[in-house]
């Protein structure tokens, strides 16, 4: 079963937990900038937009890595392997979301992968904007259809 | 049906486990000219810093990988391709029958006419024996002399200085990484290169080098000479098509192919360094040796070749850099279009740039040095010439705020 993070941006508040729950499960530390996951603020329209990493079937991240370091695991998430990363960032150009990012206290590129199953994020949201669910029920082809229209064929769909 | 892929670079691995995948029954043949498992050239500086070992290159870390896949890994090397009788004819005598074929074999370093540039202790840094040969002769303190600051150049540049060498940079153009970025970041990486210890001498030819013992001595234009124990040659990279002469496959600056990475033999593709494809920005055929290009070309020539018809709309021309630290990228048009609109902002002591370039309401191009966070979405803007409507006028303001204006563009926040 391939499960996803679902993100309804009209629920978001902007309080921005997921950001601080993220960075200290994946880093020990309370650092939005090492957040694999971003809250956009739109003050004039008071929106704000939970933002990362829509796990493409067909991922431009892995495909553009020259080492093998991002593969794909049971639940369709790509995972980087630190051991195999080389820190190249051929990955962050080539994700066209912006949503592999570089960390450079480590050298290594960082992206959401879904905390093994358990995500941080989704528990620290106390709105339900972020929510963890079957892909099949999720209606999750919005960003995906912006990947395909992103590349030079809809490899994001196959 | 047998598919030959000449070439074990990235486009000829993803085209064959792409092929594997959607041509379950197919033979797979994936030839390669070295004598090494398929690794990346894009990992050669991280071998060279130490950070990885050989393994570390390959380009599937799955020792069983290409069994597994069925993929049959022949070490040997095109003379000449028949494309009447679809055959291959090696160099080192037999011939191999295709179906389908790929050339996806690559580019190869360019060698400047210069005298003594044949001389030991002179290397190109291509391959894995070049990396090998220049871990060798590149200890700490040695003095090393790096010819070439283009982009390949620069990548080497951060491993050589790993490994606390005792660098000079010789470059004939007016800036470093000049077919990637512009003057102001060309010049910010050069003043940060020598403020971390690197001389990087632009303008500047290397015009001889002779050999007295254990010694080179590398003679400028400038009149002035420069002793190194080991000088790296990275003047540009040329697609590997000789071998195609007479073959009627046409090539001008790489093998030209069409839409569908078909080359203008039946039953022929090619992708990759080689390929002479449509470049999304101009709407022109040129190459594009770059990873994520020959990833894309390799899996769309794949699926061409396994009978499933994919369009290539055309690739973008894209890089990243690291100059001992300081990262730098650039994306499609970032020298701007005619008649488009401009936005740069930077900070010359932090060591922060960034400018847009626009068509219209649309990204064409952007360059960044001191930025990572979320710079992907340059190429997405760019990928799906998404309007940018009022947030274009934001950009022109602030180009810094580039992410939000994709993702508020995404989410239909006009």
């Amino acid at each position: 079963m391939q499960k996803a993070l679902v993100i309804d941006p009209v629920k978001c508040t902007g309080c921005k937990q997921c950001e601080l729950a993220c960075s200290y499960v994946k880093e020990g530390e309370f650092n939005p900038a090492k957040s694999r996951i971003r809250v956009f603020d739109f003050h004039q329209d008071a929106r704000f937009v939970p933002y990362t990493c829509t796990q493409c079937a067909e991922a431009w991240c892995q495909r553009a890595c020259p080492v093998d370091a991002i593969t794909t695991n049971e639940w369709g998430v790509k995972e980087v392997h630190d051991g195999l990363c080389v820190g190249c960032k051929v990955c962050i150009i080539a994700c066209p979301f912006g949503t592999v990012n570089y960390n450079a206290s480590t050298g290594k590129v960082i992206k959401c992968d879904e905390c093994g199953g358990d995500p941080a994020c989704v528990k620290a949201c106390p709105t339900d904007a972020i929510i963890y669910m079957d892909v099949e029920q999720a209606g999750f082809g919005k960003m995906r259809q912006w990947a395909a229209k992103t590349d030079t064929a809809a490899q994001a769909t196959q | 049906m047998h598919h030959v892929i000449l070439g074990a670079g990235p486009a000829g691995v993803i085209a064959a486990d792409t092929l594997r995948k959607h041509d379950a029954g197919a033979k797979i043949t994936l030839m390669s000219a070295e004598d090494e498992p398929p690794y990346s050239r894009m990992a050669i500086p991280y071998f060279l810093s130490s950070q990885i070992d050989e393994e570390g290159t390959y380009l599937r870390q799955d020792h069983g990988h290409y069994k597994n896949q069925g993929i049959e890994l022949l070490r040997a090397r095109a003379g000449a391709v028949d494309a009447n009788n679809q055959t291959i004819a090696l160099e080192d005598g037999g011939e191999v029958q295709y179906d389908r074929l790929l050339i996806a074999t690559g580019a190869s370093p360019v060698h400047p006419r210069v005298e003594g540039l044949d001389l030991p202790g002179v290397h190109t840094c291509w391959t894995l024996e070049d990396a090998r040969a220049i871990l060798d002769r590149a200890h700490k303190g040695d003095d090393v002399v790096l010819m070439g600051a283009g982009f390949i150049g620069s990548i080497i540049l951060e491993a050589l200085v790993s490994r606390d060498v005792k660098l000079n940079v010789v470059e004939m153009g007016d800036r470093m990484v000049a077919r990637m970025m512009d003057e102001t970041a060309g010049g910010m990486l050069k003043r940060w290169c020598e403020e971390h210890g690197v001389a990087v001498l632009t303008g500047t030819r290397i015009t001889q080098i002779t050999r007295s013992k254990d010694r080179l001595d590398v003679a400028l234009s400038s009149g002035k000479s420069l002793r190194a124990k080991l000088v790296v040659v990275a003047a540009g990279i040329a697609p590997n098509i000789g071998f195609l002469e007479g073959s009627g496959i046409k090539t001008r600056q790489g093998v030209k192919v069409d839409g569908f990475m078909r080359t203008s033999a039946p039953h022929v593709y090619a992708a990759g360094d080689v390929a002479q494809a449509k470049d999304l920005s101009t709407g022109e055929f040129s190459v594009l040796a770059i990873q994520p290009v020959a990833a894309d070309h390799g899996r769309i020539a794949a699926l061409n070749m396994a009978g499933h018809a994919t369009p290539h709309a055309g690739s973008l021309n894209m890089n990243v850099l690291a100059t001992i630290g300081l990262v730098s990228s650039s994306f499609g048009a970032w020298d701007g279009v005619e008649g488009g609109m401009s936005a740069a902002t930077s900070d010359a002591d932090a060591y922060r740039y960034l400018r847009l370039e626009f068509d219209g309401d649309r990204l064409a191009g952007a360059q960044g040095v001191g930025l990572t966070d979320h710079i992907g979405v340059a190429r997405g803007l760019i990928g799906t010439r998404l309007r940018l409507g009022r947030w274009k006028d934001v950009l022109m303001k602030s180009p810094e705020r580039l992410a939000e204006a994709y993702v508020a563009c995404a989410q239909g926040i006009r």
